[in-house]
């Protein structure tokens, strides 16, 4: 499997929470060959099992998110521009001046903004929310947006992906990059574990799909995959960067959703430290995963993180270095062949 | 049975991380109990068998955990910056002292430039550590306040009273209970203070036709506090809301009834931030009938939580004579 192909594929596909059917559509033609049952459920998640290589074996649900977080078209202004909200937690200093494709045509447009000429200093200070701007698909009558959009229709950043040498740069690495692992994943297997792939929808916007998936599927345990906060850039004070670019995959301990399994955790890292691969702690404390609704379905289920560490993510354009994904790979390949119901003794 | 919650309290156990508290459970409860066990999250789940027919099975909850902090960063000096589990003040921290799950101690202060009302991030955690490479504390390591138990006589001070005082009225009544129609099952649960997790998967584990939390509530009897009803020696707590749930009518009143019969003291609780475990079993699977009693205790999420020692054995014999017999919710 090509995987920075699949990567750049997942990326320039638009796939705004509730909307996920072009990216599910490239994974399940991607891992097809490899799993041995495929379905989507009724939410909209796609869920494929390989089974395993041993009998009797573990059943490990592995999941990433294909949702990204982007626009939804609200109306027409009789001017022909386009009232939105935002799906998922986006920044409104990074919306003005952004090109956007707008529905499943891909409209193209833009988020209008007075250029810097016509501004007061007043106003270049003042911080620009959604209901003070509109997409602008160059029509000019209402009557003439809605024959090209729909109320309801999704927009997502216009962002090109691009091989930056030992990075990339494309936009909805969160959560393209777990979707790209897992299915990475899927084309190394089988393992000695019942695999469970789940390629989750609407985590943006509460963690929705995965709950689901993990009550049907209700597996042993649970790894969730993330394209996560890297914030390495230059500090004034000496302090955690989230996570940073190059250190190899992040490590959750605890995020506002869940108390990663201690066992898991630990099992985590001693696979990563006997196969030699960089590992890194997330700061703890930041950000929440779809592991914080999987780990409560039923009855409980042990659950971790593991994250390709991914610059600017909710933005138009994020930026993940190609080692750290590769070692992400390898980890979770490494713990796929590893791990025995002893992880889970207490 | 001061001994027995010095012991609890003084164990070491932040949400996520509550192996050694429960350990130390499952030594009191396992031979006093039918069967007993351990599930995916690390409640543990201890079951009593009715001695006479005609009842239900009720769950009893009380939470193992308690709050703490997690180290996030460690910087060149070898300083550690830390997020909280669960509720942690910061007026409470500065000068204090929290211990790391190996025992090694540490203090906290606060950035000397820092204004206006503490925030976490402008407070570190010193081990004694010339630099990071010489920190023995890891990204990602829980610690607990460290604070010694005080007897005080009729009251009581410690960290983690919430909820180990609960945790052990729950080993008492387990211990106690003679003459029940019910199967009671009594679960100590993980992470509620952290969002209620462990008591929400127990739950649908247990299954329970009835369920009641033990935890504590705050109290409005200290100088200039906020008005609230609950005050220490006034007995236990029968909840009537927090801002999480609504207690079942039935089993309020069932609980209010037994009090009057047996004349223990009690006072009802209205609470208006704040939740249990019940909040989480109320809303399990089709629904549970639940409700809740309280210990109430000062200085709540500090490292010297207080309780009144009558509160906690009118606690015990409020339950014991709750599960006496059959109860109707008709």
């Amino acid at each position: 499997m090509d995987t920075w192909a699949l990567l750049k594929q997942l990326s320039e596909a638009p796939g705004v929470s509730g909307d996920e059917g072009a990216v599910r559509a490239i994974l399940k033609e991607a891992i097809a060959p490899y799993v041995d049952e495929i379905r989507v459920d009724a939410l909209g998640n796609l869920i494929a099992v390989q089974r395993a290589t041993v009998e009797d074996p573990l059943r490990v649900m592995v999941e990433a998110h294909m949702d990204e977080v982007g626009l939804m078209v609200i109306r027409a202004d009789k001017d022909g521009y386009l009232q939105f909200q935002k799906v998922g937690g986006i920044d409104d200093r990074i919306l003005p001046a952004k090109a956007v494709r707008v529905g499943k045509d891909a409209i193209p447009g833009v988020i209008g903004i007075k250029p810097i000429h016509l501004l007061g200093s007043a106003e270049r200070k003042k911080v620009l929310g959604v209901d003070d701007l509109r997409i602008d698909i160059g029509a000019s009558s209402r009557e003439e947006a809605e024959r090209l959009v729909k109320r309801g229709d999704r927009a997502v950043f216009d962002t090109t992906f691009a091989d930056l040498g030992p990075r990339v740069k494309g936009k909805a690495f969160d959560d393209r990059a777990g979707c790209t692992v897992l299915a990475a994943l899927l084309a190394a297997g089988p393992y000695p574990v019942e695999l469970h792939a789940v390629f989750a929808v609407q985590e943006e916007i509460g963690l929705r799909g995965a709950r689901v998936a993990a009550y049907g599927i209700d597996p042993d345990l649970a790894i969730a995959l993330e394209g996560t906060v890297a914030d390495d850039l230059l500090k004034e004070k000496d302090e955690s960067p989230t996570t940073e670019l190059g250190k190899g995959p992040a490590l959750t301990a605890m995020d506002r959703s869940v108390i990663v399994d201690p066992r898991l955790l630990r099992f985590l890292i001693q696979t990563a430290e006997q196969a030699g691969i960089p590992y890194q702690i997330k700061q703890p404390g930041v950000g929440g995963t779809d592991a914080g609704r999987i780990h409560l379905v039923r009855e409980g289920v042990p659950s971790a993180v593991v994250a390709v560490p991914c610059r600017y993510i909710h933005g138009p354009v994020s930026l993940l270095d190609k080692q750290d994904m590769d070692w992400t790979i390898q980890l979770m390949e490494a713990a796929l062949k590893r791990i025995s119901p002893d992880v889970l003794a207490r | 049975m001061k001994d027995l919650i010095q012991k609890l309290v003084e164990s070491w156990g932040p949400s996520g991380y509550e192996d050694r508290v429960r350990e130390l459970i499952r030594a009191e409860i396992a031979d006093v109990v039918d069967e007993w066990r351990v599930d995916a999250l690390g409640n543990l789940i201890a079951v009593r068998k009715p001695i006479r027919p005609g009842g239900m099975r009720v769950m009893l909850a009380a939470h193992m955990d308690e709050i703490g902090v997690m180290a996030t960063y460690v910087d060149e000096k070898g300083f550690i910056r830390f997020t909280n589990i669960g509720g942690v003040y910061p007026l409470n921290l500065r000068g204090g002292r929290v211990q790391f799950r190996d025992g090694r101690v540490g203090v906290i202060n606060r950035e000397e430039k820092a204004e206006g009302d503490p925030t976490l991030a402008q407070m570190f955690i010193d081990v004694g550590a010339a630099s990071r490479e010489d920190c023995p504390v890891r990204v990602g390591d829980p610690a607990v306040f460290l604070r010694d138990f005080v007897d005080l006589g009729p009251r009581l001070v410690a960290k983690a009273l919430d909820d180990r005082v609960g945790c052990a009225i729950l080993i008492e009544v387990m211990k106690q209970l003679q003459d029940t129609p019910h199967e009671v099952v009594g679960v100590f649960t993980v992470q509620e203070e952290v969002g209620l997790r462990g008591a929400t998967t127990s739950a649908f584990g247990v299954e329970p036709d009835l369920a009641l939390a033990i935890d504590v509530t705050a109290t409005g009897d200290t100088p200039e506090a906020r008005k609230r009803p609950m005050k220490l020696g006034a007995g236990p707590a029968i909840k009537v809301k927090d801002r999480g749930m609504l207690a079942h009518p039935k089993v309020k009143d069932r609980l209010i009834e037994t009090a009057e019969r047996l004349g223990i003291p009690y006072q009802l609780e209205v609470l208006e931030l704040g939740s249990t475990d019940a909040a989480s079993i109320q809303t399990s699977r089709a629904g549970v009938p639940t409700g809740c009693v309280s210990i109430p205790t000062r200085y709540l999420h500090s490292p010297s939580e207080m309780v009144d020692y009558e509160d906690v054995t009118n606690t015990v014999r409020l339950i014991l004579g709750f599960l006496r017999e059959p109860i109707d919710l008709g």
